[in-house]
C-alpha cells in the first residue's frame, strides 16, 4: 500500500459494504429462520477464521487450537445460560434442584465455587474475553518469549487442544461431560429459541461480527499490522530492528484468542447448545480450514471461506447423507491444489483483473491489483 | 411463526414485511398437503405435519458416517424394514409411509441441526433416531420446542422422561438389576469390579449398580475404573482385576474399546468361562467386532437376543436377514429400532390420528404383540415395559439364553433409592 489510510482503502470498504448488503439484507430476505439460523452457526466460526487472519495469515503463526478458544469463550456463555435455565422451578424432578441437570445425575449437590460467578450476565461477557485472554497469554508468553516458533507452536496448541477436551470429558460432574451443555433457553429470561429471538440474535451477531472486522481492519493498517507481516517475513531483522517480536506475537495470538471466544459465545447463543466437539484438534483443524478456503491473507476473504465450507457441509450432508465427506475432502483438496491462496486469490488473480480491464477508470481508485481481498497478496508473497 | 408484536409497532412492521417477502421465494417449495387438503387428511392432521392423502413422511436420524456408524447402521437397518413391512401391510391409516434420511454424522451438535432441519423444514410425522445418550440429549430440546416425536431405540442411563419421546430401549434399572439379582444367586457373587467407559451413560449404570450391590445384594464393590471413549489400553485394569479377584467383572466399556478389553482379558490370561463376566454394553454388533473366540463364557445383560426363540423373532430373523444380507447380526438396539415404526404405527391408529399432542396422550397403554422381543408395552412414563435376559455368549457370536424375568420389568427411569 502506497497510501495508507488509518482503516481501509476505498477498494476495501466496498468490499465491506457488499458483504454488509450480504449478511444484513440478501441472506435474511432470501433465507427462512431456519436456514438463517444455521447461517448464523456459520458464522461463529467466521470469528475464529478472522481471528486466524491476524495471527496465521498477518503474524505467521500457525494455531492448530483456536478450538480452545472457541471452547472457552462458549462455555463461559453456556455456564451463564444453563444455570439461568436450572433455575429450582425448571429443575424440581431432581434431587438437588437449582443446580444444572448433569451435575445432579454426577451426585454433586452444590454449585461448585467457579459456576457461582456465572449468575451475573456482566461477569460472564467479562469472563467471554478476559479468561481465552489470559490463557492464550500463558500460552503465548511461555512459547514466545523462548522462541518456540512454527511447527512445535502448531503441536503445541494441538496438544493444548487435545488436553482441554480430555478435562472437560473427563470433569463431567461439573462441565457436562461429552455431552456438553444441553437445553439452554433464557438470556435474562428472553426466550433464546421461538424464532423471532433467532432473528434478533443473528443480527447481533452481524453487527458484533463486523465490530471484529474493523478492529482486524485497524489493526491490519495500523504500524502494528506491518510489524506483524514483517515479522512473518523476516523475524530476525525485526528482532534486530529492536522490536519485541515475542510481544507482538504474544498480542496477535490473544487478539485471535478473543475473536475465537466471542465466536463460541455467539455459538452457544445461537445454537442454544457447547460441547467437548469444539474444542478438540478435528475442530480446530477444521478452522483453519475454513480460513485457508477463504485465504489466510484476506480478511473477508476468512468469512466467505467459512460461509461456503459449511454451507458445502450442510447441502452435501443433506443430499447424499452417506457420501458427503468425500465430497467435501474433494472440495477441499481441489481448492488447496488449485488455489492456495483460497478464495481471495481466486478474485485477485482472476476476477479482479477482469474486472478493471471491463471499468478501467471504476472502482477501483488505488491501484490495479488492490482487491477486497488484501493487499499484501500485492506487497509480497507469503512465507511458507 | 410467531408474529406477535411485543416490540414497537415500527419494527413489527419491518418485521412482517421482511417475512412476506421472504416468504415469496418459499411458495415454490411449500409442502403440496397444504393446497391439497382432502377433509380425511385434514382430520387426522391439525397442525401441518407432513401428511397427504397417500402418504405420510417420517424422519430417520443416524450417524450414517463416523465413530458411531458401525453400531447405529442396525438402526438404520431395522427402521427401513419396519417400515417396509408396514407399507405391505397397508400403511397408517390408509396412508403409506415415506421416510427422509439425515445423517447426523457422530457429532452430537449436527443430530440437533439435523433434528430442527426435519421437523421444521420437512414437517415430519415423527422421528426415529438418535443413538447415544449424547445425541439424544442435543436433539431434546429441538423436539420439545417444535412438538416432535421421537422413538428412540437405546438402551440408556434414565434419569429422563418428555412428552415428545418414546424410550424403545431400555432405562438402566430394567437392564441391570435383575442381572445382578441373577448372577447373585446363581453364582453366589458377592464382590464386583466395575470397568467403563468414561460418560454418563456408564457412570449411571455402574452408580445404580452399587447401590444394588451394596443395599441390596450385601456384596462389595472391589473396584470402579472408567476410560475416555476409544481407549485401547487396559492393562492397568486388568492387572487390578488379578489383585482383587472379584466374584464378577461388571462391564460397560463401549464401541471400538470393546474389541482391545477383551482381546487384552484373554491375553492376560483371564478365562471367562471360569471368571464371570457380566456386560451391558456388548450385543451381537459387538461381537462381530470383538471376535467370539476373545469372549465367549461371558454373560450379556439385555432384553433381545438374536437367537431367542418365539414365532416373532423366528420371522423377524429371516425377513431382515433378506433385506440386509445374511451375514448381519441383529442386537438389543437393532431390534428396540425396529420396534419404533410399529409402536408409532399403533399409536396412530388409536389416537385416530397422526397429531403429536394426541400421539403422546394416546401412547401410554399401547401393546404391541408382533414384537421380536416378545410381547412389549409402553407405560404411562413414556418406556416399554419389557423383560430382562441374560445370555451367555457363544464362539460363534451368538448367545445362548440362560435366565430370563418371569414377567414384564416396569420402566423406572428416576429410581428411587438408587440417586
Amino acid at each position: 500500500m502506497i497510501d495508507n489510510p488509518r482503516f481501509a482503502n476505498r477498494s476495501e470498504l466496498i468490499g465491506i459494504l457488499v458483504l454488509a448488503v450480504l449478511l444484513v439484507v440478501i441472506l435474511p430476505l432470501c433465507l427462512d429462520v431456519f436456514r438463517l439460523n444455521l447461517v448464523a452457526k456459520y458464522l461463529t466460526y467466521a470469528f475464529v477464521a478472522l481471528g486466524l487472519v491476524i495471527c496465521w495469515g498477518y503474524g505467521g503463526i500457525l494455531s492448530l487450537g483456536q478450538g480452545v478458544f472457541f471452547g472457552l469463550g462458549g462455555y463461559c456463555m453456556a455456564m451463564f445460560l444453563k444455570l439461568e435455565a436450572s433455575s429450582p422451578e425448571n429443575t424440581k424432578i431432581q434431587s438437588t434442584p437449582g443446580i444444572p441437570d448433569f451435575m445432579d445425575w454426577n451426585q454433586i449437590t452444590q454449585l461448585p465455587f467457579f459456576w457461582k460467578p456465572f449468575h451475573s450476565l456482566s461477569f460472564t461477557i467479562a469472563a467471554v474475553i478476559l479468561v481465552p485472554a489470559f490463557f492464550a497469554f500463558i500460552i503465548g508468553a511461555a512459547m514466545f518469549k523462548r522462541r518456540v516458533g512454527g511447527t512445535y507452536f502448531a503441536i503445541i496448541t494441538q496438544a493444548v487442544a487435545a488436553i482441554l477436551t480430555i478435562l472437560i470429558v473427563g470433569q463431567q460432574g461439573y462441565t457436562g461431560g461429552i455431552n456438553g451443555m444441553t437445553d439452554l433457553r433464557t438470556l435474562k429470561g428472553w426466550d433464546i429459541r421461538p424464532d423471532h429471538a433467532k432473528v434478533v440474535l443473528y443480527f447481533f451477531e452481524v453487527a458484533c461480527l463486523f465490530g471484529c472486522i474493523f478492529i482486524a481492519q485497524f489493526i491490519r493498517h495500523s504500524k502494528l499490522g506491518r510489524i506483524l507481516v514483517a515479522m512473518r517475513e523476516k523475524e530476525d531483522r525485526v528482532r534486530f530492528s529492536g522490536y519485541s517480536v515475542a510481544n507482538f506475537k504474544i498480542f496477535a495470538f490473544c487478539i485471535a484468542a478473543i475473536f475465537a471466544a466471542i465466536g463460541g459465545a455467539m455459538f452457544a447463543l445461537n445454537v442454544g447448545f457447547m460441547s467437548p466437539s469444539f474444542v478438540g484438534i478435528v475442530p480446530s483443524i477444521e478452522m483453519v480450514i475454513y480460513t485457508a478456503v477463504g485465504g489466510r491473507l484476506s480478511i473477508l476473504g476468512a468469512i466467505y471461506g467459512t460461509l461456503l465450507v459449511n454451507f458445502a457441509k450442510t447441502s452435501l450432508s443433506e443430499s447424499f447423507p452417506e457420501l458427503w465427506l468425500f465430497g467435501l475432502g474433494g472440495l477441499f483438496i481441489a481448492v488447496v491444489l488449485a488455489f492456495p491462496n483460497g478464495l481471495a486469490g481466486i478474485w485477485g488473480d482472476y476476477i479482479q483483473p477482469q474486472l478493471n480491464r471491463l471499468m478501467p477508470s471504476g472502482k477501483s481508485g488505488s491501484g490495479p491489483k488492490a482487491g477486497w481481498h488484501d493487499s499484501s497478496v500485492a506487497d509480497g508473497a507469503p512465507a511458507e | 411463526m410467531s408474529d406477535d408484536t411485543k416490540q414497537g409497532l415500527q419494527s413489527a412492521f419491518r418485521r412482517k414485511l421482511l417475512m412476506g417477502i421472504a416468504a415469496i421465494p418459499a411458495l415454490t417449495v411449500l409442502p403440496r398437503p397444504s393446497f391439497a387438503q382432502a377433509p380425511a387428511t385434514s382430520a387426522i392432521n391439525t397442525t401441518g405435519l407432513a401428511v397427504t392423502d397417500t402418504e405420510v413422511t417420517v424422519g430417520i436420524l443416524h450417524s450414517a458416517t463416523g465413530t458411531m456408524a458401525i453400531s447405529e447402521t442396525g438402526s438404520i437397518e431395522a427402521e427401513k424394514l419396519a417400515i417396509e413391512q408396514i407399507n405391505a401391510a397397508g400403511g397408517i391409516l390408509g396412508r403409506k409411509i415415506k421416510f427422509i434420511q439425515e445423517d447426523g454424522a457422530s457429532d452430537w451438535p449436527t443430530f440437533a441441526e439435523k433434528a430442527k432441519k426435519l421437523l421444521v423444514n420437512d414437517k415430519v410425522a415423527a422421528i426415529m433416531g438418535c443413538w447415544t445418550s449424547a445425541s439424544r440429549k442435543a436433539v431434546l430440546p429441538v423436539v420439545e420446542q417444535y412438538n416432535g416425536m421421537l422413538y428412540y431405540p437405546t438402551f440408556y442411563e434414565g434419569l429422563e422422561q418428555s412428552k415428545n419421546v418414546i424410550y424403545t430401549g431400555q432405562e438402566a434399572t430394567q437392564q441391570i438389576l435383575a442381572g445382578l439379582n441373577w448372577i447373585a444367586k446363581e453364582k453366589g457373587a458377592k464382590s464386583f469390579f466395575f470397568v467403563g467407559s468414561d460418560y454418563i451413560w456408564p457412570r449411571t449404570s455402574n452408580k445404580i449398580a452399587r447401590k444394588h450391590v451394596e443395599n441390596v445384594l450385601k456384596g462389595k464393590v472391589v473396584g470402579e475404573e472408567y476410560y475416555p471413549l476409544g481407549n485401547t489400553q487396559f492393562n492397568s485394569v486388568i492387572n487390578k482385576i488379578k489383585l482383587t479377584k472379584p466374584d464378577v467383572i461388571f462391564t460397560d466399556v463401549v464401541g471400538g474399546s470393546n474389541v482391545a478389553f477383551y482381546k487384552q482379558l484373554k491375553a492376560a490370561g483371564i478365562d471367562l468361562s471360569k471368571q464371570p463376566l457380566l456386560t451391558i454394553s456388548v450385543t451381537e454388533d459387538e461381537i462381530d467386532g470383538i471376535g467370539g473366540e476373545n469372549i465367549a463364557g461371558a454373560y450379556a445383560c439385555m432384553k433381545y437376543f438374536q437367537s431367542l426363540d418365539n414365532p416373532n423373532n423366528k420371522a423377524f430373523v429371516p425377513a431382515f436377514k433378506k433385506m440386509w444380507g445374511e451375514k448381519t447380526v441383529i442386537g438389543d438396539v437393532t431390534q428396540a429400532a425396529y420396534l419404533g415404526p410399529w409402536l408409532w404405527k399403533l399409536t396412530v391408529e388409536k389416537a385416530g390420528s397422526f397429531d403429536v399432542d394426541k400421539i403422546a396422550a394416546a401412547s401410554p397403554g399401547v401393546e404391541f404383540k408382533g414384537a421380536p422381543e416378545g410381547y412389549v408395552r409402553i407405560h404411562e412414563n413414556h418406556h416399554l415395559w419389557s423383560k430382562t435376559r441374560v445370555g451367555r455368549a457363544k464362539l460363534d457370536g451368538q448367545f445362548e439364553l440362560i435366565y430370563e424375568t418371569a414377567d414384564l420389568v416396569e420402566p423406572d427411569p428416576f429410581p428411587k433409592g438408587y440417586q
